[in-house]
C-alpha cells in the first residue's frame, strides 16, 4: 500500500518538476556538488521507504562489520552502468568509479533478537564517489520512515529496544554529523570507504550468492582472482583467537589508528598488516590517553588484559575514555572479550 | 569460487594502505592552502541565541564557506556532543572569553570539545567550558590561530577533567596568545608533532602541566604566566610516534611560579611523572634554551633537564636531552619541598634541592657516553646539581651527585619562529 502510494506521489510530483523523484539513480543528483535534500531524489530506491532498490542497486554485506550499537546494517551499492570498480588485492577498499554510491541504512526492532520483526530505519548514510574525490552525508528518517532528510549536522535520537543478549537497553543514539563521518573515513587529506575491501566482501551476501562472484558476473567489479585470502570471521569461534581478535582491531579500530587515518599521531596502528608489537601497543605508553588510560600504563599489558589500556577504553561507554570515541552509545561486550581472551593468550615474555 | 581460508595475521607484512596510488582518493576536504580564491564569496553567519543552539552551530561549521566568519553571541550555551570544524579559513568569534561559554558538562559522546581539522582557521573569544575529553583539538591543521580562548574545568583540579586543554597536533604554524587554560589533567597548552610554533602571553594554571612542547620543532614560548601547576614548562620528546627529535624551542620571558598543585594525572600518562613543584622540565631534546625567565616558588626545582625515563624499543629514538642552555633567569624559593624520586635524590644532597638540576645522563642502550652539551650560564650563586646517574635506564640508586656545572658551551642564538600566517 505505501508502495503503491509512494510511486504515485512520485509520479504526481514529477508533474511539478521541482521536486521530481527519479525512475532510478540520477547522476546529476549523485555527481552534484552538494547533497541532495532528501534520500529519495537520488533515485536509488522505487519507493518512498527506500525497501525496493532501483535497478543496478546492488544489496551486499561485510564478513565484519563495525559494532554500532546492535544496529542491522543494510548496505547497498551503485555502480554507474557500464562502469566497473577494479579489484587491487584484498588488502584494498575496491577502486570504485565516479559516480558510485556505498547506502548503508541503519535500523533497530523493538526485540534485535529478531531483527526483522518490526524493523524501524533510523538514519541512512550515503558515501558518494564525486568527480573530485568521495563524500559523507547523513539522512535522516521520519517517523513514518516515508522520507529521508540531509541532516549536516547529525542527530540524537532515543532509542530502547531489547539487546541480542536479551537486555534491554535505552541509549541516546548518535548520528554522527557529516564532518564525524569525515573522522572515521579520513584517508590522508581525502576520505574513502572503510569496509568493502575484497577479503571483507568475499561470501555469500544477502542474495544468497558470493559477493565477488556475484558483482563480476554483473559487470560490476573486474580484476578479481579465483582464489584470496578472506578475512577471519570475529564472531566463528571455530577459528583462532589472534585471526578473530585482528579483524575485530582492523575493521572497529584501524580506520583512524592507522598512519592516514584520524589518529594517526597516536603511534597506535591497529590494521590487520600491522606486524610490529609496540605498534599494536605491546607494551606502549599512551600518548594523549588523558583519563582514558584509567589506572593502565600501557595499550596492551600481555597476559593482563584488566592492565589493558586497550580493553579499559573498549569497556566504557563515557565520552573522553570510551573507544572508538565515535558511532557507539554501547559497549560491545562481545568484542572485549574477544579482545580479552586474545590479551590473556598473550606470550608474557613478549 | 572457493578461497583459502584466511592469512595468518601476525606474519603477514603488506604494504600499508598508503595514500599514493589510491585510485579512489580525492581532494574531497577541500585542504587548499589559498583561502579566498575559492569560487563563491565568503558568507559570515552570526549563530543567533534561541532553541538548538548546539545544531545551528554546528550546521554553520559543516556549510561554512572558505574565508567566513562565524560569529557567536554572548551566552552560556550547552553542547551535547563534540563540534567539528573542517572548512579551511574559518574564523569562529564569540563576544569574549566571558561572555561566550559552550558548556560541555552534559556531552555525550567524541574524544573533544571542538576538533578542527582544515587550515587557516582562527578561535578567537569564547570559552569551551567542562568537555569530556581534550578541550580544543586541532590536527593537521596549519597556519591556526588561537587568541583570546578560554579552556577550562570548573571545580578542583580533577583526574576526571579532559587531559589537553588546547591541543594542536601534527600541524605546521601554529600560533596561540592570550589563551587562559586552567584544570587540564594533563597539560592547559599542549603542542604535540607540529613544527613552527608561538605561544605567547598566555595564561596557564592549575593543570598538571602548564605548557608542553612534545616531539616538535622551532617552538618559542613566551611571555606566558605558567602558575599553580604541577609542572610549568616541559619540552618533551616520546618515542614510538609518528614524529619524534623534537628540537629547538626557546623558553623566555615567562613567568612561572608556584606550580605546586598536586600531580592529578591519571598514571599512564607520561606527565604523571612530573613531580609536583617543577618550573620547566626538559626531557630528550635537542636544542633548548631557556633565558630570562622569572621562576618564583617551585617546591622541587625550577629547571630540571633529564633523560626520557621509561623503557622503549624505538631503534631511531635519542632519549637523551642534549645542546641545552640556560641562562639569565631570576630564581625565587625553590627545592624546600621536592616531590617524587626527586624527594629520595634530595635526601642524598642534604634534603633541599638547587634551583638547577640534571640527571647527568650521558649515554644508552650501551653505548658509548656521548658529549650532551648541557650549558648553565648563570651566576655562581645559582645552585645546582648533576645526579650523575651515568647511563639510561635510570637507576636512583646509582646516584653520585655532584655540584660542578657541566663543561658546555653555548648554542648561538635560537632560531627566530616566523609563522607563514601572524606576526
Amino acid at each position: 500500500m505505501r508502495v503503491a502510494l509512494a510511486a504515485c506521489l512520485g509520479l504526481l510530483l514529477s508533474a511539478c518538476g521541482q521536486q521530481q523523484v527519479p525512475a532510478g539513480p540520477d547522476m546529476e543528483t549523485i555527481l552534484a556538488a552538494g547533497p541532495a535534500e532528501t534520500l529519495a531524489d537520488y533515485g536509488l530506491f522505487a519507493d518512498a521507504s527506500a525497501r525496493q532498490p532501483s535497478a543496478g542497486v546492488v544489496p551486499y554485506d561485510l564478513i565484519n562489520p563495525l559494532f554500532s550499537d546492535h544496529a542491522s546494517k543494510h548496505r547497498l551499492v551503485y555502480v554507474p552502468e557500464g562502469e566497473a570498480a577494479a579489484y587491487r588485492g584484498g588488502e584494498e577498499v575496491l577502486d570504485f568509479p565516479v559516480g558510485t554510491v556505498l547506502i548503508k541504512t541503519f535500523a533497530f526492532a523493538p526485540d534485535m533478537r529478531t531483527p526483522a520483526e518490526g524493523e524501524r530505519y533510523r538514519e541512512t548514510r550515503l558515501l558518494i564517489h564525486k568527480a573530485d574525490g568521495w563524500a559523507a552525508y547523513p539522512y535522516v528518517w521520519n517517523e513514518g520512515e516515508t522520507e529521508a532528510r540531509y541532516a549536516p549536522a547529525g542527530a540524537w535520537l532515543d532509542l530502547a529496544y531489547t539487546d541480542p543478549s536479551g537486555t534491554p537497553v535505552e541509549i541516546d543514539y548518535r548520528v554522527p554529523n557529516q564532518n564525524q563521518c569525515k573522522t572515521c573515513h579520513q584517508l590522508g587529506d581525502a576520505i574513502a570507504p572503510i569496509g568493502p575491501k575484497g577479503r571483507n566482501l568475499s561470501h555469500e551476501g544477502p542474495l544468497g550468492v558470493d559477493q565477488i562472484d556475484d558483482w563480476t558476473a554483473r559487470g560490476m567489479l573486474t580484476g578479481a582472482p579465483v582464489s584470496f585470502d578472506v578475512v577471519a570471521d570475529v564472531h566463528d569461534a571455530s577459528l583462532p583467537l589472534d585471526a578473530r581478535a585482528r579483524a575485530y582491531l582492523d575493521i572497529n579500530c584501524a580506520h583512524c589508528h592507522r598512519a592516514e587515518g584520524s589518529a594517526s599521531n597516536s603511534g597506535l596502528w591497529l590494521g590487520w598488516e600491522v606486524d610490529e608489537p609496540v605498534k599494536l601497543g605491546v607494551g606502549k605508553h599512551p600518548t594523549a590517553a588523558g583519563r582514558g588510560s584509567g589506572s593502565g600504563t600501557v595499550v596492551i599489558e600481555p597476559g593482563l588484559p584488566d592492565a589493558s589500556i586497550m580493553v579499559y577504553r573498549m569497556d566504557s561507554s563515557e565520552a573522553g575514555v570510551a573507544m572508538p570515541e565515535l558511532g557507539r552509545a554501547l559497549i560491545d561486550d562481545e568484542g572485549v572479550e574477544l579482545v580479552r581472551a586474545w590479551i590473556s593468550e598473550m606470550d608474557v615474555a613478549g | 569460487m572457493r578461497k583459502i581460508l584466511f592469512a595468518a595475521a601476525s606474519v603477514t607484512v603488506l604494504a600499508a594502505c598508503g595514500g599514493a596510488g589510491d585510485g579512489s582518493e580525492g581532494n574531497a576536504t577541500g585542504n587548499q592552502s589559498s583561502v579566498s580564491s575559492s569560487t563563491g564569496e565568503a558568507q559570515d553567519v552570526t549563530v543567533e541565541v534561541g532553541d538548538d543552539f548546539a545544531l545551528r552551530l554546528q550546521t554553520a561549521l559543516i556549510e561554512a564557506t572558505p574565508g567566513s566568519t562565524i560569529t557567536l553571541p554572548a551566552g552560556t550555551f550547552a553542547m551535547t556532543d563534540g563540534l567539528t570544524l573542517d572548512v579551511d579559513g574559518v574564523t569562529l568569534r564569540g563576544a569574549s572569553q566571558s561572555e561566550t561559554i559552550l558548556d560541555f558538562k552534559n556531552q555525550m559522546g567524541s574524544g573533544e570539545g571542538l576538533l578542527v581539522t582544515s587550515d587557516d582557521v582562527t578561535l578567537t573569544n569564547f570559552t569551551v567550558r567542562d568537555s569530556k575529553g581534550d578541550g580544543i583539538k586541532s590536527k593537521g591543521a596549519d597556519r591556526i590561530t588561537y587568541s583570546d580562548v578560554k579552556v577550562e574545568w570548573l571545580g578542583e583540579p580533577s583526574e576526571e577533567n579532559g587531559a589537553y586543554g588546547i591541543y594542536p597536533v601534527e600541524s605546521t604554524d601554529v600560533l596561540i596568545e592570550r589563551t587562559h587554560v586552567r584544570g587540564a589533567s594533563d597539560a592547559g597548552i599542549y603542542v604535540g608533532q607540529s613544527s613552527n610554533i608561538i605561544v605567547r602571553d598566555n595564561l596557564a594554571e592549575f593543570n598538571v602541566a602548564g605548557i608542553e612542547i612534545e616531539n616538535s620543532s622551532n617552538a618559542l614560548v613566551n611571555g606566558n604566566v605558567v602558575r599553580n601547576n604541577a609542572g610549568g614548562i616541559l619540552v618533551f620528546d616520546l618515542p614510538d610516534l609518528p614524529v619524534m627529535g623534537g628540537n629547538s624551542t626557546l623558553i623566555r620571558n615567562n613567568l612561572i611560579e608556584d606550580n605546586n598543585t598536586r600531580n592529578f594525572a591519571p598514571p599512564g600518562n607520561i606527565v604523571a611523572s612530573v613531580p609536583s613543584g617543577t618550573g620547566v622540565i626538559i626531557m630528550a631534546n635537542d636544542r633548548v634554551m631557556v633565558r630570562d625567565n622569572n621562576f618564583a616558588n617551585n617546591q622541587t626545582a625550577h629547571v630540571l633537564i633529564t633523560a626520557y625515563s621509561q623503557a622503549f624499543s624505538d631503534a631511531d629514538y635519542n632519549p637523551l636531552p642534549r645542546n641545552i642552555e640556560v641562562r639569565n633567569n631570576t630564581y625565587g624559593e625553590s627545592g624546600y619541598n621536592p616531590q617524587g624520586d626527586l624527594g629520595e635524590i634530595a635526601s642524598l644532597v642534604g634534603g633541599n634541592l638547587p634551583p638547577i638540576i640534571w640527571d647527568g645522563v650521558t649515554s644508552w642502550g650501551g653505548n658509548d657516553e656521548t658529549d650532551v652539551n648541557i650549558f648553565i650560564d648563570e651566576p655562581a650563586s645559582v645552585g645546582f646539581v648533576n645526579l650523575g646517574l651515568g647511563s639510561y635506564p635510570i637507576d636512583v640508586s646509582a646516584a653520585s651527585p655532584s655540584m660542578d656545572r657541566p663543561d658546555g658551551e653555548s648554542i648561538g642564538n635560537m632560531p627566530t619562529v616566523t609563522l607563514a600566517h601572524a606576526e
